[in-house]
């Protein structure tokens, strides 16, 4: 990360454990305000446990252990016990591999958030509904179905529909666990645009096998080996000149 | 683990290593028909050129093909982006190896006739800098890519002084001014394969470090 930069989340000495198995190694990471970043490496690295880690997805897997600080904006300690991993969900707002809209319309999936937190307003909502949708490149295909079910939408409408019920909340983060893994190539593009699109507005924190699609939309790479965070940096210096030997080796297909 | 794309990569390192030696064999023809003012070697070295223009149109479409297929990264991409290069710099070097044919040819109309400067060990100069450029493309060796630069000073030295010898003799033989003339420009053509062949040495500096050390004085390097 550059010095003109500030960070959106500061990692400090993470150890992660899945019961006794460790799955992270003392990470220390600052990751880059308003960028996009990628995690790469190969299965079983570690770079999902992290991203699960940043807004305590790991919770609802039984059994673990953090050790070590994750700070947001350099004060709300994720893991403080006080803290409410739904409020802070709503700060950091996730994108699954898979699509997973609700059984409900698409103006209903996109407002489910605001709902929870209590927003009635009707005008509100429809402000929300379509600011989120254009925001999402969705409202031109769907804004004459709006009240339509949402799993009648093609798998990378469904995807974008999920970003759009994202970022209806205005989280400060985006975490993209593997998000065009189960799209097309013209479906993946479009995805592709839409981060490059909102990049500058969240913090963009993106897992990919996909190594090409790391270099095309990201801002900074983190290279993570066996629950090591093995090299972070400009993702132009990654892909022409890394410093690392094994992340030479992992990215030119030498190994993993 | 091979993947398509190194075996495409070490396919592609043997055409260029091949074309290298080519070229370096030609350059060492040429030199010779110089000595021996060998008018007919230097027409076949004329001929030959057609074969290098071919083998660089096939290197540069292999590199293409490999940017295109395999979107290599890191020291894969380095390599193609290096091969392209030196691809240039070979067939640009075997251009200034036809010119030299074409001095031996010119020069035989007026009899067995030479300067009072060792071209012969000026070209040898050139002549090893393209050697060990290319060795070090081989090694991946940056130190003896770094001893080509060194040496580039003083083939440019020689050049010079083969200008200033060939100036005091048309001054004391005007009447053989076009038979001089020639000198300079053979110096010249040896001047010009020296530097691509630093070329070359600066290419392997970056396939290896990733630095590119074009336009800067050697302490920087």
């Amino acid at each position: 990360m550059t010095t003109q930069e500030t960070s959106v989340i500061s990692v400090k000495d993470l150890d992660f454990y899945y019961g006794e198995a460790q799955a992270l190694f003392g990470i220390d990471l600052e990751i880059p305000k308003n960028k996009v970043t990628a995690f790469i490496g190969p299965s079983g690295c570690g770079k999902s446990t992290f991203l699960r880690c940043l807004n305590r997805m790991n919770d609802l897997v039984g059994d673990t252990t953090v050790e070590g600080k994750i700070l947001l904006d350099g004060v709300t300690d994720v893991n403080d016990k006080d803290l409410d991993p739904i409020r802070l969900r709503r700060r950091i707002g996730m994108i699954f591999q898979k699509s997973n809209p609700f059984p409900k319309s698409i103006y209903e999936n996109v407002v489910y958030g605001l709902r929870i937190a209590g927003v009635k307003d009707k005008k509100v909502l429809d402000e929300i509904v379509e600011s989120s949708l254009k925001r999402a490149a969705l409202w031109d295909e769907v804004k004459d179905r709006l009240n339509a079910t949402a799993l009648g939408l093609s798998g990378g409408q469904m995807q974008r529909l999920c970003i759009a019920r994202a970022i209806a909340v205005k989280p400060e983060i985006l975490l993209m666990d593997e998000p065009c893994s189960a799209l097309d190539p013209k479906s993946t593009a479009h995805i592709e645009d839409l981060i490059a699109d909102l990049r500058g507005e969240y913090s963009i924190i993106i897992v990919t096998h996909n190594m090409q699609q790391a270099s095309r939309v990201s801002d900074y790479t983190a290279f993570f080996f066996e629950g090591k965070l093995v090299e972070f940096g400009h993702t132009d210096h990654l892909f022409t000149k890394p410093t690392e030997k094994q992340t030479e080796d992992y990215i030119t297909g030498r190994f993993g | 683990m091979r993947l398509h794309i190194h075996k495409a990569i070490e396919k592609l390192n043997a055409r260029i290593l091949e074309m290298g030696a080519m070229v370096e064999e030609n350059l060492k023809a040429a030199v010779v028909a110089y000595e021996s003012f060998d008018v007919d070697e230097a027409r076949i070295l004329i001929k030959k050129d057609k074969h290098i223009n071919e083998m660089e149109i096939d290197i540069e479409e292999d590199c293409l093909k490999i940017l295109a297929l395999y979107q290599p990264v890191a020291i894969d991409l380095r390599r193609i982006v290096s091969v392209l290069k030196i691809n240039n710099e070979l067939e640009r070097i075997n251009d200034f190896v036809v010119n030299l044919a074409e001095r031996v040819i010119a020069l035989s109309h007026f009899g067995q006739v030479k300067i009072e400067f060792d071209l012969a060990g000026m070209a040898e100069k050139a002549q090893v800098m393209l050697a060990k450029s290319l060795d070090s493309f081989i090694r991946l060796d940056t130190k003896t890519a770094r001893q080509v630069l060194i040496l580039d000073d003083e083939v440019d030295d020689m050049h010079k002084e083969v200008y200033k010898i060939v100036e005091t003799q048309i001054q004391k033989n005007p009447e053989k001014i076009e038979i001089l003339i020639q000198f300079p420009s053979i110096s010249r053509y040896l001047e010009r394969i020296a530097d691509l062949a630093c070329n070359i040495a600066e290419d392997v500096i970056y396939l290896a470090d990733g630095d590119i050390v074009r336009h800067r004085s050697f302490d920087e390097i």
